[in-house]
């Protein structure tokens, strides 16, 4: 993967735009971190809070699927949940809201440097707790640049493996994985192509968790959620180029 | 008359800049230790690539013949390489007369450059990783360890090896083509000195995954088990006897099982990177921060199977 370095210069250019606003010292000590301020959380409260609890690996060793997982702990009424990648040329990584789903996500993302991953909840009193860590994308020895072509094949794309898993305290855990090759338009001569929206249905057809995602995600997104109830599930989305995805987890 | 002052006062400035910028001397400190009759061993650290090591994380070894000197690896860039080759002249007058490559990973090959007066011989899948590979690893390491690999490049081997047996000198050397660390592993066992060169073994060291096969690298392990070699020079670590055959393979079957079991069980890859790791193991270097390297390399194509994916 390619990430354009004019797309780079003018992400790290915004701060100067709003340097007056007033934004929390973040923990993480980011310089980009007033600019995700300013594009994420703009006139809302934001709290650093230990109940989101993110767990990413300490560098990226394959920098094109950097594992990360996020659960809130002990939070009401969280009504959406939000990843970003401070150092990244699209920071936005998705938006998830959990309506019936417990506030948890695992997913994976590409990261283009060393980079804070960030995973942000908000309460219904509007106030986003912010939890993250930092990736140290140099590696460790043999990495391996994986900057080839998608190995997706056409006929594949869209194509749902999903399973289920139940819970200790009867809910049940969700993994799927969508085919797709997700790429982000930041390679010259290849355009933005990727899963867009998804939603998860019980088989009564409510809807238990609805999904945004942005560039970022890894190809082939890889998703854990988490329901507080069992039961068969349906899947239904879409790609930017509104291919339909669509499956049904028994 | 101005101009010229500051340029002077520039250009002395830009020395004292430079000179102590290399203050350091890029000197590796190479010191052959004998392990063997004719036979040497130079111990790299357990330890990952850093701008303090300058690479120097795997052994090389090299073969008094009486014939001409054999250089098993070459080291993890160009001044590695000529450090080497000035160690083995402070022990003998031999010329070097072959290098064998036991695989195709930076801290094994990058030193090639050093030794291209003479024949370089390797597996054929290392050649092969080499080519695909060897651009990359080498811009890795120069992010990693900074100028101590100035001008170093890949240098691919001229001469592609197979299974058998060569004699150089006093020296029969069996050479066993394995796989398993990589798509290609060559051993070298030394009839003369019952003396096994492998960098598919690791002491005392996490054993490295990024382009393992588990499977056929315990396979492999078992191989070596069984020519029952009185010593062993491995990957990195001291020189021992068979018992580390046992531990790596202990170690590449837990992780392969656990990562199993987990992804059966539902685990996240991210909360694959926090699952313990038995006390037994305890002794290699580097053991969390190499595993969760693992997780990364071996976890996503388990993750998928156990969804039903077809690969």
């Amino acid at each position: 993967m390619q990430w354009s370095a004019v797309a780079l210069v003018c992400a790290l250019a915004v701060p100067a735009a709003f340097a007056g606003e007033a934004v929390p010292p973040d923990p993480l000590d980011s310089v980009q971190w007033p600019a995700m301020v300013h594009k994420f959380f703009r006139d809302q409260r934001v709290v650093f809070d230990d109940a989101v609890q993110v767990i990413v690996p300490p560098a990226a060793e394959d920098s094109m699927n950097v594992p990360v997982s996020a659960r809130v702990h002990g939070l009401p009424d969280v009504q959406e949940i939000i990843a970003f990648i401070d150092f990244n040329p699209i920071p936005g990584v998705l938006s998830l809201r959990p309506l019936q789903a417990l506030p948890y996500i695992g997913f994976r993302v590409r990261v283009q440097q060393s980079t804070p991953i960030r995973v942000a909840a908000r309460t219904a009193d509007g106030v986003w707790h912010v939890g993250g860590a930092w990736v140290d994308a140099a590696g460790g020895g043999c990495t391996l640049p994986s900057a080839v072509a998608s190995r997706v094949r056409d006929e594949d794309i869209g194509k749902v493996a999903a399973r289920r898993w139940p819970l200790a305290d009867g809910g049940q855990r969700l993994k799927l994985r969508i085919a797709h090759p997700n790429d982000t338009g930041l390679i010259s001569g290849t355009p933005a192509f990727f899963v867009e929206e998804l939603h998860v249905r019980d088989a009564g057809g409510r809807e238990l968790a609805s999904l945004a995602l942005h560039e970022p995600i890894a190809e082939s997104p890889l998703l854990t959620l988490e329901f507080p109830v069992a039961g068969a599930l349906a899947i239904s989305g879409r790609d930017n180029s509104a291919t339909l995805i669509e499956a049904r987890v028994e | 008359m101005r101009a010229r002052c500051v340029r002077t006062w520039l250009a002395a400035a830009l020395a004292l800049l430079s000179s102590l910028a290399i203050a350091d001397d890029f000197d590796y400190g190479l010191q052959p230790r004998q392990v063997a009759a004719d036979t040497w061993v130079v111990f790299g650290k357990p330890e990952n690539f850093s701008r303090s090591n300058g690479g120097d994380i795997a052994n090389t070894a090299f073969i008094v013949t009486g014939a001409g000197v054999v250089v098993i690896d070459t080291g993890p860039s160009k001044r590695y390489g000529q450090q080497l080759r000035a160690a083995i002249g402070r022990i003998t007058t031999e010329p070097v007369v072959a290098v064998y490559l036991t695989h195709h990973h930076p801290d094994h090959a990058l030193g090639n450059q050093s030794f291209k007066d003479v024949p370089i011989r390797a597996l054929a899948g290392t050649i092969d990783g080499l080519r695909e590979q060897g651009a990359d690893f080498n811009s890795n390491l120069y992010r990693m360890t900074g100028d101590w690999m100035r001008g170093t490049e890949p240098l691919l081997p001229q001469e592609a090896v197979t299974a058998g047996e060569v004699t150089i000198g006093r020296h029969t050397l069996q050479l066993l083509a394995l796989k398993g660390h990589t798509a290609a592993d060559l051993a070298i066992l030394d009839r003369s000195t019952g003396t096994l060169f492998s960098g598919i073994v690791f002491n005392g060291r996490t054993p490295a995954t990024p382009n393992a096969t588990i499977s056929d690298w315990l396979s492999s392990l078992q191989q070596l088990q069984a020519l029952q070699p009185a010593r062993i020079v491995p990957a990195v670590g001291p020189v021992g006897d068979t018992a580390m055959l046992a531990h790596d393979a202990d170690y590449l079957r837990w992780l392969d099982g656990s990562l199993r079991q987990a992804a059966a069980q539902g685990v996240d890859m991210a909360e694959a990177l926090r699952l313990p790791i038995p006390a037994r193991f305890d002794d290699f270097a580097l053991l969390r921060e190499e595993y969760q390297r693992s997780v990364a390399h071996l976890y996503p194509a388990i993750e998928r199977a156990s969804l039903g994916v077809a690969e």
